[in-house]
């Protein structure tokens, strides 16, 4: 299986990406070459365009939004880092390093709570803090089959909603939807293992 | 036993057709002798010699699949015992029977009936049907297991016995080297056959199952030339061997496996160039499938090449063009054919095996050979598949973790090529053939029945994790479910298959020379997929408009012309069509309604609360989309998976394209976007009201600039030049419905002014509610057009109107957004 492409590569900044995001020399390079791959005419930073050419992204109901998550605050471009950034969120936990980490640093990406967090913000389009009843409605939306009708969409929104939301704003703030998932295992199914 | 009841009279017809082939040999001879002596013309006569062969074919085929039949009728049997192992005991028992009817066995599976009619189907079925993209990624691993797999099998099983035949344990022998190394090599294949038979049952991971599956495929070429290389040894005389002989061997290999593989494609190639010219005999097309396919074997056979591997890549590779070749029909045939003749073969192949065992002619006992047998066949599969894995997992993304590896040694199941390769060894020269198929028979069905027997429970306990069972919330599972296509996404993005260089070089190559040369024209353009999706939405509205109508009992929508009783629909009630509808009504209704007893409210709120909660999960679980993972079908063999996923991949997609297109002219469009925005709204409202006034003729004013602006956008989607003339066509058309349509939907809704993100605002437009809307400018000309009555009606049909409004576009859409500014800024054209 191919462990092609060339040594050679220098990854720009590769050290401190490294750091920052825990991936391992090899995974970074491999990384590396995918964003090459991507970066159609070699600008040297990706454009939605470009991530937009993948296909089975177009089949995958949140597509879109995982690609807009590349993309914050607007910007219409994205180094290398910070694609990076975004897909260290998947990486697996390591239990010896959780360990051994220091308190002081700050928390790594892959933990559990960034995990959440990268899913919360997909929900969250206003950057409110909150899931609303419109939001969860958009969601449920892109998720849903034709099948089901607006009426039924907006009843389970409510019903989504109102399970999570404790303090009654009819909002799901971060820390409720931490709480309505806290049976999950989330470390385990937000991970991807080949992201070491 | 659920099915004791219904398994007695079938046990009776088994047993009584049993006889009956058993009988029919006597009474074959008694009428023989009669009917010499019969002189004249006779109305009647009974010639059962005449008929004896194929009519004996045809009984056990229909015992085989009577006893399918039969094993179905009770689940509990089925789901713990596999299908392969009751076949065997079948063949077994009916073997027992024939044998004291007859006292000699009659029926047995011979290498001939095996490769040539037996084998073909089943290895066509596979490649046919082979998930394309999983098998090449996995290629180089499951190259490695066929390859170094197979020989290592071979080489340590044949050693191993042959020491400790040395040591005399096997007491008396007529055994050399050599033929150990030949028997070695026969067992050492895992089986394509049974390996599809019990993996089906058993659902493992996609990439542990395509390399178990693969490697069963690709390693006939191994399995072949070890066995012609040691066969010929082996009839030299093993002090004849030179060094010469081994590199011929070696040399062979790569003759017979690349050499099965180009006639392979080379035949995938035909059979994709013929279909492509069958347009106007489609009745036969789904013949050439087959033939062709079967030629590709048995060229493949005549050149002594690999014909598995021939097959094999026949069907890998000719699967995409002749899917887009052949009509929807004849696909189905072809489906249905291959899946019936696989389906088939392998029941008919493991009863046969039973039915071959009992026979007292080939049994040659040695205890000590058929355990150590055993022994070696699964030790070293197991040691083997340790160190390869271990070697791969260096180089591999997708780690193969020691359960994988642990299914994957006990995944090793011999079955009926091993059987049909020893039962071709020539007596005469294989001194000891009878132990040799004893034993041969023995790896079999320890294999296939108790492996197969063992692997579901061992693959369930391995993974022990998830015991814990309960209803999980209504948003764990609603999140739970986005983070499975969170992980999909990010999958894709980092690129986690690997390889897409060389895809992507090979999907250009395939666009530009052999989509060309092989498809033809009408099947490439609608491979566009944008209109397939639009093509069939069209047509899942125009069938969900009438089952509705008639659901309502009557057509009469359809009669009655008038559009002014249209208009007076009031869309504005709820439309109780749903329960979780209604249920959702009354929640909202007794929250808001004044009630001074609290207490009472709320204890009818929780029970409609949970009413509906069981109600909501019940959708959720039905319509959620799946995540890849999940609904990627692997290949199977008994069943075949109705388009679902197909489905569900286009809606998404058509929702997809339909918001990225929008959010392209967004941005396109929306240089200055504050601005535009309030300059969008009132031109809707002056387009609204140009609307209305031609509201009562039910036309729309078009104006071309408007149209050729679309048109431009469309080209720059989809790229298709051709279908231009057809979409002016269409939008005429449809141009009526949407006006008409946003006549309400104007009133009821407004569109958040400005758009903060233009990727993020047409969410709301994207509503499933209005997912059927399909832009005119996607609509293919050869969509289902419906009358233009129908099409004036189909929104309003009154129980399915937000399914069926695939015609017009909401009011924030680009196109009337581009219709209303063009009207702006031609304040002279015509309509006004």
């Amino acid at each position: 299986m191919g462990s092609s492409g060339s040594h050679a590569t220098v990854i720009p900044d590769g050290d401190s990406i490294r750091r920052e995001t825990g991936f391992s020399q090899a995974s970074l390079l491999r990384l590396y070459h995918r964003f090459r791959a991507l970066d159609r005419n070699k600008k040297g930073y990706l454009s939605r365009m470009d991530l937009q050419q993948i296909g089975a992204l177009a089949v995958n109901p949140l597509g879109d939004r995982i690609i807009d998550s590349f993309f914050p605050d607007g910007s219409q471009r994205v180094d290398f880092s910070g694609f990076v950034r975004v897909l260290a969120h998947f990486r697996p936990v390591d239990e010896e390093e959780a360990g051994i980490r220091d308190p002081k640093q700050p928390e790594p990406l892959n933990s559990r709570m960034n995990k959440l967090r990268f899913a919360f913000q997909l929900y969250d389009l206003d950057r409110d803090g909150k899931i609303s009843r419109h939001e969860m409605l958009q969601v449920l939306r892109l998720m849903v089959g034709v099948q089901v009708t607006e009426e039924q969409l907006e009843s389970i929104a409510d019903r989504t909603v109102q399970e999570a939301d404790e303090d009654g704003d009819g909002a799901v703030s971060f820390l409720e939807f931490t709480k309505s998932l806290e049976k999950m295992n989330i470390e385990q199914k937000m991970s991807i293992r080949i992201l070491k | 036993m659920s099915g004791r009841g219904g398994c007695g009279p079938c046990w009776g017809l088994l047993l009584a057709l049993v006889l009956a082939l058993g009988a029919l040999p006597w009474t074959q001879g008694a009428e023989q002798e009669h009917h010499d002596e019969i002189q004249g013309f006779q109305i009647v006569t009974f010639k059962w010699h005449h008929v004896q062969d194929p009519y004996i074919i045809a009984l056990w085929v229909l015992v085989a699949s009577l006893a399918k039949i039969v094993f179905h009728l009770s689940h509990k049997v089925t789901s713990v015992v596999p299908e392969s192992a009751l076949l065997i005991v079948l063949g077994l028992v009916l073997g027992g029977i024939v044998l004291a009817a007859d006292h000699i066995a009659s029926f047995t599976l011979t290498p001939t009936v095996f490769f040539f009619y037996l084998l073909p189907p089943i290895v066509l079925d596979a490649g046919y049907f082979m998930p394309n993209r999983l098998f090449f990624s996995n290629l180089g691993s499951i190259l490695l297991y066929a390859v170094v797999g197979t020989v290592w099998n071979a080489a340590t099983t044949g050693l191993s016995l042959y020491g400790v035949f040395l040591s005399g344990i096997m007491g008396e022998l007529k055994i050399g080297l050599l033929d150990f190394l030949l028997f070695g090599s026969l067992i050492a294949a895992v089986d394509p056959v049974a390996v599809l038979a019990v993996f089906e049952e058993v659902h493992v991971n996609e990439v542990l199952f395509i390399i178990v599956f693969g490697e069963s495929l690709l390693n006939d070429a191994v399995t072949v030339v070890l066995y012609n290389v040691f066969q010929s040894f082996v009839t030299l005389g093993g002090d004849k061997v030179t060094g010469v002989d081994c590199v011929k061997g070696i040399v062979s290999f790569f003759v017979v496996s690349l050499g099965g593989t180009l006639v392979g494609v080379v035949f995938a190639f035909l059979l994709s160039l013929v279909t492509r010219f069958t347009k106007h005999v489609r009745v036969i097309e789904p013949g050439f499938v087959f033939i062709i396919s079967y030629l590709s074997y048995l060229t493949s056979e005549m050149l002594s090449l690999s014909s598995i591997l021939a097959i094999t890549f026949c069907g890998i590779c000719c699967q995409k063009y002749v899917k887009a070749n052949i009509s929807e029909q004849s696909a189905t045939t072809v489906r249905y054919t291959m899946k019936m003749l696989a389906s088939g073969a392998e029941t008919i192949i493991f009863m046969f095996l039973g039915i071959s065992a009992v026979d007292p002619l080939i049994w040659t006992w040695n205890t000590a050979f058929v355990l150590l047998t055993l022994l070696f066949v699964s030790v070293f599969r197991a040691i083997g598949v340790v160190l390869q894995t271990w070697l791969l997992n260096r180089y591999r993304m997708v780690q193969l973790e020691l359960i994988d590896q642990v299914v994957m040694s006990y995944g090793g199941l011999r079955g009926a090529v091993a059987f049909a390769l020893v039962a071709l060894l020539d007596g005469n020269k294989v001194k000891e053939k009878n132990l040799f198929v004893s034993t041969t028979i023995i790896v079999v069905f320890f294999t296939v029945i108790f492996q197969g027997l063992t692997i579901k429970p061992l693959v369930q306990w391995l993974k022990v994790k998830r015991s814990e069972h309960r209803e999980p919330k209504l948003n764990e599972k609603l999140h739970g479910r986005a983070f499975d296509h969170i992980l999909s996404a990010i999958e894709d993005i980092s690129g986690q298959i690997g390889h897409n260089y060389l895809r992507d070089k090979w999907a250009n190559f395939d666009r530009r020379f052999l989509s060309k040369l092989l498809m033809r024209q009408s099947a490439q353009k609608s491979r566009d997929r944008i209109l397939n999706v639009f093509h069939e939405l069209n047509l899942k509205d125009a069938i969900s408009y009438v089952t509705e109508g008639e659901r309502r009992g009557s057509l009469a929508f359809i009669r009655s012309p008038s559009t002014d009783n249209m208009v007076n629909v009031d869309f504005s009630t709820p439309r109780p069509s749903t329960v979780e509808a209604s249920v959702s009504y009354l929640l909202r209704e007794s929250a808001s309604a004044v009630c001074l007893d609290m207490q009472s409210l709320e204890q009818r709120r929780r029970s409609v609360r949970d009413a509906e909660d069981v109600i909501t999960h019940h959708t959720l679980q039905q319509y959620l989309y799946k995540p890849r993972q999940e609904y990627k079908h692997l290949y199977s063999r008994h069943v075949l998976s109705p388009s679902e996923d197909e489905k569900q991949d286009k809606e998404i997609f058509h929702r997809t394209m339909r918001k990225r297109l929008e959010s392209f002219k967004s941005a396109k469009l929306g240089l200055g976007q504050s601005k535009k925005a309030t300059k969008h709204k009132r031109e809707r409202e002056r387009a609204q009201k140009r609307r209305n006034s031609s509201v009562p003729n039910g036309k729309l004013p078009l104006d071309s600039p408007a149209y050729g602006l679309t048109l431009k956008e469309r080209e720059l989607e989809l790229s298709d030049p051709e279908e231009a003339p057809d979409y002016y066509e269409a939008e005429k058309m449809s141009g009526g419905i949407e006006f008409l349509a946003s006549v309400t939907k104007d009133t009821t809704s407004d569109s958040p002014a400005g758009i903060d993100n233009p990727v993020f605002s047409p969410d709301e437009d994207l509503a499933p509610s209005l997912l059927a809307r399909v832009p005119p400018w996607l609509s293919p000309g050869e969509a289902v057009v419906p009358s233009q009555r129908a099409r004036v009606q189909i929104p309003y049909s009154p129980g399915n109107f937000r399914r069926l409004a695939p015609f017009r576009l909401s009011n924030k859409s680009v196109d009337s957004f581009l219709l209303a500014e063009d009207g702006a800024e031609h304040p002279e054209s015509t309509h006004m």
